[in-house]
């Protein structure tokens, strides 16, 4: 058969999602996949017998828990274990540890500084208040503001009395921190540089941005809205990887009579006469449909599957000034035992969850330098995880894995291009910086993915390796992702959408983009909705 | 002698009011570290160690012991033991092999549930009945009229862990207990330990939680060895006590009844009818008509036959506010109440906002809306939420049914 309803590029969590409820509206749907697996960045691999590496997204906030219940993920598979505890270590040997508890925290907090102590809580509660306002409009569509439709009416007032409801104070402090730097952010708040450098960390995560850069503030928002079971600002673990979520979507798919061809990366989205109409396979095979929906990013999109010639004047362009660059790396590390750190309490609630080396609030910017000048950090921020301490199905009895995000590794170096040489390494930069705060480390270490821009955009085909599919910052979001007058997932040319983190809301393992993006394909097909509501536990 | 002379306390001017501790407790102290205790029979157990919901994933994704040193457990032996405890239960268990479990309840003669509890068949004429209350008065007052029974209170001299999630059959075979994968829901097993052949190491595959476990049950002497040796076992397997807390999740998600949540014991109860029979908590299953007269027969016939006023069900409720403590009404306005939730949370496996009510049987086939209290920094809210019925348990897991255990 090459006849389908819909056909949705990319077998990525939003693609998933995307498929799984036009499928459940009664569509015929494929999804094809360029690589052999599916998942694109929640994906789970065993790459070395014994050991499953979470090998790009790593842990979960964001998910839409509606999605999860309306799906039934459960049932196909995926359980959300949140995982305990944090420890960031500064450059002078000092470590602030995290704890859940709200009271642990407030004593661990006041053994660095009685100050902060006291005004974290009143800086979770102004990023509680902007968490969530945000977090409302992960599963809505933005509105046009330059339309007249009723429907943009509405919910640009939806959205205007959402911000009103903050209070005048507020709403000038938050059109404030749109454009702020993280670092400046925290400033009116905090006095402690671990504790400053610990929070503004959240900001540069996956961007090409510092901690002093404006704009920077959201991103660290972007970080702390999400929740495990109300728990706002936690973090869970997809038991069995990151992959799990995406299986469990492929679950559902299937359950609705979805289909997924693997080893089917596309070549080209058919158009004519402005209006797309089906795909070309890498392999020559064409194949047709009423809809096509792309999970790619904007610029993979527009600049590498569609002719120029094919789109209105303009979006090539749009598209090619895309900001989308790669600033981040993985290394994903098997190891023989549980690393021990240095200056963490042999306790198994601390010593084993989130570790953050950010050293300072100058030692982040100055990784910021090197990735300016092409170079990778030399003394990068690392923010990691240990999966296996957490999960019993992701190692060996007793073995583990580490999973070490890496900022910053840009995805063109200045003295050419990257080479496996230039990879090794940027991952020993990596070792040895954890190597710094868990003597003995190295010798634990079994086996390596390590993985720069450069390996990301080629396996997974983010462009840059850019985790988000597009930088978060005020011009890509909301209305304006991933252009003006395109956010509500109609591309330029007829019949054809985008449903991945490209789009509104953005980047992050919350299938939003994808049932965002499904909602408005079967408004436009007059088809009943399929995709539920969000709720919320401070609604 | 006063505090000031000296900060120790030679005589301790309240023993004995103080609540007993368990023959694990000096192992779970040590892990309680938010000092949280409630009391069990007045036995201390643990509301929580460190944090419920971990301790709650631990039994859904590693594996977790919960302290039941203060469960009742009765030996019931003799020639007419089985006759005896047949006559008293409502579930036929005259056919259970030896080394088998069987889930039941016992009612009045009116009908009306004393307890529920497990009965371990352990020998030809020996028997363990465990039980959440002390039943010992009731249990004696059944065995009027049987000449060969005796009912010995064991509660004390047993020291039971349960020991649950999906890691714990791989525990317990690097504990040492070989052929343990071997082992049927509901069966029992004996095992050497602690150097002793005589098999002082008991383990059925039961528990509370709707997930593959298991129950140990040993001599007082050996349960610090016993713990220790499972612990060490289960370092690499995600092993963590669990408390209360979490117990009440699990068992709620495998939609499990609870003394005081679910039912009121008949003989506590003192306004009419605020009691309940097996058939008002769906437990049709355990009430067996084709067996010999026991306690309640004629009364559960006859309410076989006009249908109870109330049944148990397991509800799905939209939106995410715990229905806690709430009515359930037949329309959205609230007008016509059908019942009351008896027990309810929001399920981080499944991820959905359940609940057990008790909702009147004839309203079962129309709508059902959940009037639910909550508060906001202090505020209170009202959310009317439509309800819908699940006839499953909202989580169940394959391996928790097959033997071998499926993979964790």
């Amino acid at each position: 058969m090459n006849q389908y309803d819909a056909i949705v590029i990319g077998a990525g969590h939003n693609g998933l999602t995307n498929a799984a409820y036009l499928a459940k509206a009664g569509l015929e749907v494929l999804v094809v996949e360029k690589n052999d697996y599916i998942g694109g960045a929640a994906v789970s691999r065993e790459l070395h017998e014994g050991w499953v590496y979470s090998s790009c997204s790593y842990v979960c906030s964001m998910m839409r828990q509606a999605i999860h219940r309306d799906l039934d993920l459960t049932k196909h598979g995926l359980i959300l274990v949140p995982y305990l505890g944090n420890v960031a270590f500064g450059d002078n040997g000092e470590t602030l540890v995290g704890y859940t508890d709200e009271e642990a925290n407030y004593n661990a907090l006041r053994k660095i500084s009685p100050h902060d102590a006291d005004a974290m809580f009143r800086l979770h509660t102004d990023l509680a208040r902007y968490a969530q306002l945000i977090r409302k409009t992960l599963l809505r569509t933005p509105p046009d503001p330059t339309s007249f439709r009723p429907r943009d009416i509405n919910e640009l007032l939806w959205l205007a009395k959402q911000f009103w409801s903050l209070g005048e104070k507020e709403l000038y402090e938050y059109i404030r921190f749109f454009t702020m730097s993280a670092a400046d952010y925290l400033e009116d708040y905090l006095e402690n540089d671990l504790i400053k450098a610990t929070m503004a960390s959240a900001g540069i995560i996956g961007t090409a941005l510092g901690v002093y850069s404006p704009g920077s503030a959201y991103i660290l928002l972007h970080h702390v809205m999400g929740d495990v079971d109300g728990n706002i600002g936690a973090w869970g673990l997809a038991r069995g990887g990151m992959g799990a979520i995406s299986q469990s979507l492929a679950g559902a798919l299937q359950e609705h009579g979805g289909e997924i061809r693997l080893n089917a990366g596309v070549q080209k989205i058919l158009v004519k006469n402005q209006k797309a109409v089906g795909i070309v396979l890498e392999n020559g095979d064409e194949l047709y449909a009423n809809i096509v929906v792309s999970n790619l990013d904007a610029k993979r999109t527009f600049t590498q599957c569609m002719d120029e010639d094919d789109l209105p004047p303009g979006i090539f362009e749009k598209a090619k000034n895309f900001k989308i660059r790669g600033s981040s790396g993985k290394v994903n590390i098997a190891l023989s035992g549980l690393p021990k750190f240095t200056g963490v309490p042999n306790n198994r609630y601390v010593n084993r969850g989130g570790q953050a080396f950010v050293g300072s609030l100058e030692t982040m910017e100055r990784a910021y330098d090197d990735w300016k000048h092409g170079r990778w950090s030399k003394d990068p921020f690392i923010e990691s995880v240990i999966p296996s301490a957490w999960d019993p199905t992701v190692a060996p009895p007793g073995k583990h894995w580490m999973s070490n995000f890496v900022q910053y590794c840009p995805s063109q170096l200045a003295d050419g291009p990257w080479t496996p040489e230039k990879r090794n390494a940027f991952g020993q930069t990596v070792v040895d910086k954890i190597e710094r705060y868990s003597p003995g480390f190295k010798d634990l270490i079994v086996h390596m993915e390590v993985r720069t821009p450069h390996e990301i955009e080629a396996e997974v085909g983010l462009t840059e390796g850019n985790i988000f599919q597009g930088e978060l910052t005020i011009d890509q979001l909301l209305f304006n992702r991933p252009f003006p007058g395109y956010a509500q997932y109609r591309m330029p040319v007829k019949n054809m959408y985008m449903c991945g983190s490209s789009t509104h809301p953005g980047g992050g393992v919350s299938s939003a983009c994808g049932a965002n993006a499904a909602r408005e394909i079967l408004m436009d097909l007059r088809r009943s909705n399929t995709v539920p509501v969000d709720d919320f536990y401070d609604e | 002698m006063t505090m000031s002379e000296s900060n120790t306390i030679t005589v301790d001017p309240f023993e004995g009011e103080r609540p007993k501790e368990t023959h694990f407790h000096a192992r779970m102290a040590v892990l309680n570290i938010r000092e949280n205790w409630a009391a069990w029979n007045g036995y201390k157990l643990a509301n929580y160690f460190y944090d419920a919901e971990y301790e709650y994933f631990c039994v859904r994704n590693g594996c977790g012991t919960y302290d039941i040193c203060g469960m009742q457990k009765y030996f019931v032996a003799g020639k007419d033991a089985e006759a005896m405890l047949n006559r008293m239960v409502t579930r036929d268990i005259s056919k259970m092999n030896v080394d088998r479990v069987t889930y039941l309840v016992w009612c009045t003669d009116e009908g009306r549930l004393i307890d529920d509890g497990t009965v371990f068949k352990l020998g030809h004429e020996r028997f363990m009945l465990t039980c959440g209350s002390p039943s010992l008065a009731w249990l004696e007052k059944s065995c009027y009229g049987f000449k060969d029974v005796s009912i010995v209170d064991m509660s004390e001299q047993i020291a039971a862990l349960a020991f649950q999630g999906p890691t714990s059959c791989e525990v317990l075979k690097r504990m040492g207990l070989e052929d343990i994968h071997t082992l049927k829901p509901f069966g029992i097993m004996h095992f050497p330990f602690a150097g002793s052949e005589d098999k002082p190491l008991m383990v059925s595959r039961t528990g509370f939680t709707g997930d593959l476990g298991y129950e140990l049950w040993i001599k007082p002497e050996l349960a610090l060895e016993m713990w220790d040796s499972l612990y060490a076992a289960g370092e690499d397997y995600n092993i963590q006590p669990f408390g209360e807390a979490a117990l009440n999740m699990a068992r709620m998600e495998a939609g499990f009844i609870m003394p005081l949540m679910e039912f009121n014991e008949t003989l506590k109860t003192v306004h009419f009818r605020h009691d309940h029979t097996p058939f008002q908590l769906s437990l049709d299953w355990l009430v067996d008509f084709k067996k010999p007269h026991f306690n309640g027969r004629a009364a559960l016939l006859k309410e076989k036959h006009d249908g109870a006023e109330y049944t148990l069900v397991k509800l799905d409720i939209e939106g995410n506010k715990p229905a806690e403590e709430c009515n359930v009404y037949s329309d959205e306005d609230c007008e016509n109440e059908i019942g009351y939730v008896t027990s309810a949370m929001w399920s981080p496996a499944v991820k959905a906002n359940i609940a057990l009510a008790m909702v009147k049987t004839k309203y079962l086939k129309g709508e059902i809306w959940a009037e639910i209290y909550y508060n906001k920094e202090l505020r209170p809210y009202k959310k009317v939420a439509r309800c819908t019925i699940k006839e499953k348990p909202f989580w169940t897991h394959p391996r928790s049914r097959a033997t071998p255990p499926l993979p964790y």
